[in-house]
């Protein structure tokens, strides 16, 4: 586990947190959903959490926004120990939980109105204006007097997002906002997040999407089967996998070779089987995992002393994709 | 649902008109043989026909749809985040129901009051004591009553509060609701459970009579309240415990 440690000190001073949370267990029957988190939220920060179908993204949420008791675990959100201070923290916190949820014979504006005058301290003189703004923000102006009924699923997926917004937050909490939106929506609901992050809010944001998290977010935390397998700022995470040589030479047979005396397991780049190419003199490109902190310079001697005509040679990082199957056993599109 | 209601009076009325042959006294509900004589008698015998069925039916509806229908739409968690307080949302709940129960009573009796009025002689009401009350006090008097079966709906309506804590598909807590109010009733016509009837939430539902004498007898009112009272403590407590400590998974 890699907990590149949000919560140490990165400049120097502490990291005021936005979400924090210490051993949380929510279990359904005997199962756990989410077995003994720790998460750190840095304030400020555009934070995806990632995780395959199932993985305990939402029930993780929904113990955060109080909708659910944690069975045991700590948590606080906004400096502020959850669930306790539930009322006095949830107006600062913008949320989408599990998709949209609206009144089907309201309007999109009418819905707005109704969920903000659910909040007893939500100012109503500025209401309408608050509402008429969300909606434009979205995208959703024209539709505002619509029912919700004839509204499509991203038509929705957006009212859900106007009702995030309708005041000013310190955090948003989005669980998977992109769902169920064409390419286009998904990127205005990215420049949306940056707009918003600009702005100063934390924005936490669920998805099983990796592209997504890695165009948007500062940091991350990557969910398996419940467990918090990684969090920490994006570029460290990348950097943190397991890292591998590329060899292009004629000689990948012997290169091979040199690579298992070092203790390296040595692969194949193209898929095509170990190509014997030392006859014919062209190219092949051989992989090296394993490392384990070996010097790259160190293997580029060991290959030369060993015959082998070293055409290029590279150290890469492991993607961020990578990094999260090899986190999670799995790819990153698979229901659970 | 209080158009269906409304309708009920009115049916009531006009059938009585179309039938040449008087009912026979004594017979069917409440008042019926009274109606020709009397249009004011419409709106008490509506309000009789709707006690055991159309209103805790449509109270059933209510009451059952509170936490349930939020949880089916999805907005329920929305409510919450909002943040509306779960003790707060479970309150205003109760309050729509409390005034669809004033709204239901009321749509019968005032839609029974108008058709009594335009198709049937209006005149001076006498009651079962023998007295004879004005047409202004005999409004009262049916105003009374209205107010008596809001009362008996009150305890229904914390009942189906309750159920509605309990599940995500408001069909089910409707249905539910007025399973119960059915059994209730019929467990009030069984002789070998008397002692189960003073408890049954139904027992007084059709205990309105004393309010049609002179001097009104307050007795079964204020039994009724009573009972009521106890009612809406109990499931609102239950319902309370339930919804603070319910997750929210809908
Ligand atoms: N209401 C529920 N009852 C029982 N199990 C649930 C419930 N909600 C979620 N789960 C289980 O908890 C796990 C995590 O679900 P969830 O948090 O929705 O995952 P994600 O949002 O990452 O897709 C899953 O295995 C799911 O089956
Ligand atoms: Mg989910």
């Amino acid at each position: 586990m890699t907990d590149l440690g949000a919560r140490e000190s990165h400049t120097g001073g502490m990291y005021s947190l936005a979400i924090e949370t210490h051993g949380l267990v929510k279990r359904f029957g005997h199962r756990p959903a989410v077995d003994g988190i720790d998460l750190a939220v840095p304030r400020g920060s555009v934070f995806g959490f990632l995780g395959p179908n199932g993985s305990g993204k939402t029930t993780t949420i929904r113990l955060l926004l109080g909708l659910a008791t944690a069975n045991s675990g700590d948590i606080s959100v906004l400096g502020k120990e959850m669930p306790r201070s539930l009322a006095s923290v949830l107006p600062d916190v913008g949320t989408m939980v599990e998709g949209p949820g609206f009144y089907p014979f309201l309007t999109g504006a009418g819905n707005l109105m109704r969920l903000d005058s659910a909040d007893r301290h939500a100012p109503s003189s500025t209401r309408r204006q608050r509402v008429h703004d969300a909606l434009e923000r979205v995208g959703l102006g024209h539709a505002s007097g619509k029912k919700v009924r004839a509204y499509s699923l991203g038509m929705k997926q957006r009212l859900g997002l106007a009702n995030a917004m309708l005041r000013p937050r310190e955090l948003l909490v989005l669980d998977e906002p992109t769902n169920g939106l064409d390419p286009q929506g998904t990127r205005e609901v990215r420049a949306l997040v940056r707009s918003l992050a600009a702005g100063g809010t934390t924005v936490f944001v669920s998805s099983h999407l990796l592209a997504e998290v890695g165009q948007m977010c500062t940091h991350a935390g990557i969910m398996s089967a419940g467990r918090l397998v990684a969090q920490g700022p994006l570029d460290e995470l990348r950097s943190s996998g397991e890292s591998h040589v590329l060899i292009h030479t004629p000689d990948v047979g012997k290169a091979a070779g040199v690579l298992s005396r070092l203790g390296l397991v040595p692969g194949d780049a193209t898929g095509t089987g170990i190509p014997g190419n030392e006859a014919s003199g062209r190219d092949g490109t051989l992989t090296g995992t394993g490392l384990n902190g070996m010097a790259p310079e160190a293997i580029v001697a060991a290959l030369v002393t060993g015959g082998v005509r070293v055409r290029g040679f590279t150290v890469e990082n492991a993607s961020l994709e990578e990094r999260f199957v090899s986190l999670t056993g799995e790819g990153f599109d698979v229901a659970g | 649902m209080l158009i269906a209601l409304a309708a009920v009076p009115i049916l009531i009325a006009v059938a009585v008109k179309l039938s040449s042959r008087p009912a026979t006294p004594g017979r069917g509900p409440l008042f019926l043989d009274r109606i020709t004589q009397n249009g004011l008698f419409v709106a008490v015998t509506a309000l009789v026909v709707c006690v055991p069925l159309f209103l805790p039916l449509t109270i059933g509806v209510v009451a059952g749809d509170t936490i349930a229908g939020e949880a089916n739409l999805g907005t329920l968690r929305y409510l919450l985040l909002a943040p509306a307080g779960r003790i707060r949302l479970l309150l205003v709940k109760y309050a729509g129901t409390i005034a669809f129960c004033c709204a239901a009573t009321a749509t019968v009796a005032a839609s029974g009051a108008l058709a009594g009025v335009v198709l049937f002689p209006v005149g001076p009401v006498t009651l079962l004591s023998g007295d004879t009350v004005s047409v202004g006090e005999s409004a009262l008097r049916t105003m009374l009553i209205a107010a008596y079966i809001t009362v008996s709906l009150m305890g229904l309506g914390a009942i189906g509060l309750l159920i509605s804590t309990f599940t995500d598909a408001p069909v089910g807590a409707m249905a539910a609701t007025i399973v119960l109010s059915v059994t209730s009733q019929v467990l009030d016509n069984l002789p070998q459970l008397d002692w189960l009837h003073p408890w049954l939430f139904s027992h007084h539902w059709l205990g309105f009579a004393d309010l049609l004498r002179q001097p009104i007898a307050w007795t079964s009112f204020g039994e009724n309240a009573l009972l009521q009272s106890a009612y809406i403590a109990v499931c609102g407590a239950a319902a309370y415990a339930k919804f603070l400590n319910k997750d929210v998974l809908s």
